[in-house]
């Protein structure tokens, strides 16, 4: 349907709870988007304080999850929304279950970076974690945007970055693996960021996953495990 | 099936163990066939060509806003718009192949298959033994027992038996109107019928009647086709396996009941459904 104004409804009230649903689910995401920023920021350089914080953070996310989660089952309890409400509906649950993971992985990076800064730090003063952090940042704000904007075509560009971001995580894995064989005291310090890097990848699938969740929201198809192919296919009908 | 990146469908419902495809028409046996059907009440028309197939053995439910054509639409397949004044139709109803329209047919014995339930149940002055025997002694049935194994038969069928079975010979008309509305339904399929055309059945029940006789429904649909026309959407969506919707005298669209619910095809639907302004 092209008609996604949330507006309209001849309830003004129904207007106002969809409107204000999606309204938290942007600042959630807004949120989650500085919460990756500040954790990678954080392990690059070895502030502490910050990674602290992002870590105190987490739980504004988890209270974002809770409350809007309420508020969508009292909407489907009491409004008993049909068509493009139900699937708005539907796609804000499923969109933060993965931005409540992705603020999992945010914290998980902020307790690496805890654990770098008791390390010395590498000659490439982890280049690679904050261009692969700036990356997904950048994915996660795309997502986000195609989400607010309904922008079915946005969302599947911004699922081909995650291959992208796949193929660059993959290169950072063998530049580790080549580190740790070379220097073994390097090993403790390399895992963190292996552990690290994962998460930045682990961040781009769900946000994967929410642009899928756009497809179905606007165009009431089910792109979950398909081939981008058939997602691309789905998006210009 | 994959893509440049060598991502595939990545999807196998084998282990539901249940077929994953939704209804659709093309699978159906079709059990009322209306074709360019127009209706006129004197110089206002209030239904404007209408095709549409609708499935045997199917729960189909008509949505639409008041004054749609709707009612008008349902009362055709039995021809009770011919009792109004200044109705004129063109088009065609077909019923078994048969069109009901034809010279050659008999309104009676058409409403005898296409049996109807209406918004205010109606039962007769009568006990609720001969209220559901009234059919069969029109048919000229006096058989005792014939019409002690239809009459339980039926008030069973329509889910009213355990609860009037010791008081047959008191008035129908001392039941609540839940019962009320069961029995004219008993009565309606006393006489065997292929069709039942439910108008506005539960508009007068309250919400736990209006259970029992969703519940019914889901029943009678193994032995009969459904034609229901309600004002609550969440009722069409509840008990129907296909839904059209109706809007000025015009078929919108018509679909399986889960798609129409959640992705419907027309603004016009999406708007109804959803509770906007068109």
């Amino acid at each position: 349907m092209e008609n996604m104004n949330i507006g309209h409804h001849i309830s003004r009230q129904f207007n106002e709870e969809l409107e204000d649903v999606r309204n938290q689910v942007l600042r959630m995401g807004g949120l989650v988007e500085q919460q990756i920023a500040d954790a990678v920021k954080a392990l690059v350089e070895g502030d502490c304080r910050l990674a602290e914080q992002v870590i105190e953070n987490d739980r504004k996310v988890n209270g974002f999850e809770v409350m809007i989660d309420e508020e969508c089952t009292q909407i489907l309890a009491r409004r008993q929304p049909a068509a493009s409400d139900l699937r708005l509906v539907i796609a804000v649950i499923k969109t933060i279950t993965d931005l409540e993971r992705i603020g999992d992985q945010a914290e998980k990076i902020a307790r690496m970076g805890i654990h770098l800064s008791e390390m010395e730090r590498p000659k490439s003063q982890y280049y690679e974690v904050r261009s692969l952090g700036e990356r997904v940042v950048k994915m996660l704000h795309q997502t986000l945007d195609s989400f607010a904007r309904m922008d079915v075509e946005a969302a599947v560009q911004v699922c081909e970055m995650d291959d992208v971001i796949d193929h660059e995580y993959e290169g950072i894995m063998r530049k580790m693996v080549t580190f740790m064989m070379e220097d073994p005291r390097a090993i403790k310090r390399s895992l963190d960021v292996i552990w690290s890097v994962r998460a930045l990848e682990r961040i781009g699938d769900h946000s994967k996953n929410i642009c899928e969740y756009v497809v179905y929201l606007v165009k009431g198809k089910d792109v979950r495990h398909t081939s981008t192919d058939y997602m691309k296919e789905a998006a210009q009908e | 099936m994959s893509d440049n990146n060598g991502r595939k469908h990545a999807i196998d419902m084998s282990a539901l163990g249940r077929s994953h495809a939704g209804l659709s028409l093309d699978n159906e046996e079709i059990a009322i066939n209306v074709h360019s059907l127009k209706l006129y009440y004197g110089d206002k028309q209030a239904i404007n060509g209408v095709d549409m197939r609708i499935p045997k053995n199917r729960v189909t439910a008509f949505i639409g806003p008041s004054g749609c054509g709707k009612s008008t639409l349902l009362r055709c397949f039995n021809r009770m718009n011919d009792l109004i004044d200044g109705c004129r139709i063109e088009g065609e109803v077909n019923i078994d192949g048969e069109n009901i329209y034809g010279k050659a047919v008999d309104v009676v014995d058409l409403r005898r298959r296409v049996g109807m339930v209406f918004q205010k149940p109606n039962p007769f002055p009568k006990s609720i033994y001969e209220n559901v025997a009234y059919g069969l002694r029109l048919q000229g049935i006096k058989d005792r027992r014939v019409l002690d194994e239809v009459i339980e038969r039926s008030l069973k069928g329509a889910a009213l038996w355990d609860e009037v079975k010791d008081r047959l010979h008191e008035s129908g008309m001392g039941l609540s109107g839940g019962q009320q509305q069961r029995l004219v339904i008993a009565r309606a399929i006393a006489v065997e019928p292929n069709v039942l055309l439910l108008d506005e059945p539960a508009s007068a029940l309250d919400p736990i009647s209006t259970l029992k006789l969703e519940e019914l429904i889901y029943e009678l649909k193994e032995k009969y086709t459904i034609v229901i026309v309600t004002h609550n959407m969440q009722q069409a969506a509840r008990v129907s396996d296909y839904t059209a919707f109706m809007f000025m005298g015009d078929k919108i669209e018509f679909s399986d009941t889960d798609t129409l619910f959640t992705n419907p095809r027309e603004k016009r639907t999406e708007d109804y459904i959803t509770g906007r302004y068109g």
